[in-house]
């Protein structure tokens, strides 16, 4: 119990509680985003940042008063952003929108169909944010060598998906995830791609450091129970790590003594 | 005098701060972050920083996603 108490997630030097980090995109709207968000137990939760709408009601409820700085950290991603200017200008603007808060989520990404991260333009502009201070948490492939080369940049942790966004496909690739883990220093997280709880356990039992994900939640028929689900299944999946599994057998080992049985022959 | 925030054009009146385009949009109470032709202007800076004809800003917020 005291193992899995002091088993903070350390991460650009600040320790965290939780190994479950949550996105804000999808949700019906801002209640449910902040039930589900408090029943997932996330003290990082990641937001968007986009062009204010003009025409819109000034008096309509902003995200961010929902969702506190104060009580969360906040980490603004680079979502929909095609190439490495779009990614820096983004986080930029992150920064200043936060007060100059300075850690953020970088995703380049390849083409609407697949989401994929487009991994030339990611380590371009991975290069230029570490340079100007910011702590860069990477969405990148689950390709080991583009992993490394991204933690040699400075990134503070490197995030390869499970299986595309948004697709609830599960981890579709566990050996390079395991082969990027073996290679990092940085925490290592799975982001994208975690459908269901079981997902999520499997993801902290194979020893990543935690996991992102928002479809998974936002996208459940009850989002706040499997806000729920999630947060039992990583810290089930991190205690269970650090238990460390029995061997696996090829044949039955009996888990009472086969002494004092009775006997009809 | 016309400048172009978030892609649209935008009458502003001559001489007008980033402040004064705040607060003509209506977002003076809001949380939003500014960018003068591809430069942040921080909020520290809003009221001294005047824009010019052909301007672009861009003024953007959080918003939920992933």
């Amino acid at each position: 119990m005291s193992e899995q108490q002091n088993d903070p997630l350390i991460i650009a030097g600040r320790s965290f509680q939780s190994r479950l980090l949550i996105g804000t995109g999808k949700y019906r709207d801002l209640e449910e985003t902040r039930l589900a968000i408090e029943a997932s137990g996330a003290e990082i939760v990641t937001v968007a940042v986009r062009r204010t709408n003009l025409g819109q009601n000034p008096d309509e409820p902003n995200l961010l008063d929902v969702i506190s700085p104060d009580k969360y950290t906040i980490l603004p991603n680079t979502a929909g952003c095609f190439n490495a200017e779009d990614a820096i200008r983004t986080c930029m603007l992150a920064r200043e929108l936060m007060d100059g808060h300075d850690l953020v989520k970088l995703e380049v990404l390849g083409d609407q169909k697949t989401l994929y991260p487009n991994v030339v333009e990611t380590i371009k502009a991975a290069d230029v944010l570490v340079r100007d201070g910011f702590k860069v948490m990477v969405y990148t492939s689950d390709d080991p060598i583009v992993a490394k080369e991204l933690e040699s940049l400075g990134c503070v942790s490197i995030m390869p998906l499970g299986s595309m966004i948004g697709s609830g496909l599960g981890i579709l690739n566990p050996h390079n995830i395991n082969v990027i883990m073996e290679d990092c220093k940085v925490p290592v997280l799975v982001d994208a791609g975690v459908g269901t709880a079981s997902e999520a356990a499997f993801a902290m039992e194979m020893g990543c450091e935690a996991v992102l994900m928002n479809s998974a939640i936002a996208g459940a028929r009850n989002p706040m129970l499997m806000a729920s689900a999630m947060r039992k299944a990583i810290e089930a999946g991190r205690e269970a790590y650090l238990a460390g599994r029995m061997p696996r057998k090829k044949y039955a080992s009996a888990s009472s003594p086969m002494e004092g049985t009775i006997v009809s022959k | 005098m016309l400048i172009q925030v978030n892609g649209d054009s935008l009458d502003v009146q001559e001489g007008a701060s980033v402040a004064d385009l705040i607060e003509q949009l209506g977002l003076g109470e809001r949380r939003v972050a500014v960018e003068l032709n591809l430069e942040i202007v921080p909020r520290s800076r809003h009221a001294n920083t005047k824009l010019s004809e052909g301007d672009r800003v861009e003024v953007v917020h959080a918003i939920g996603g992933g």
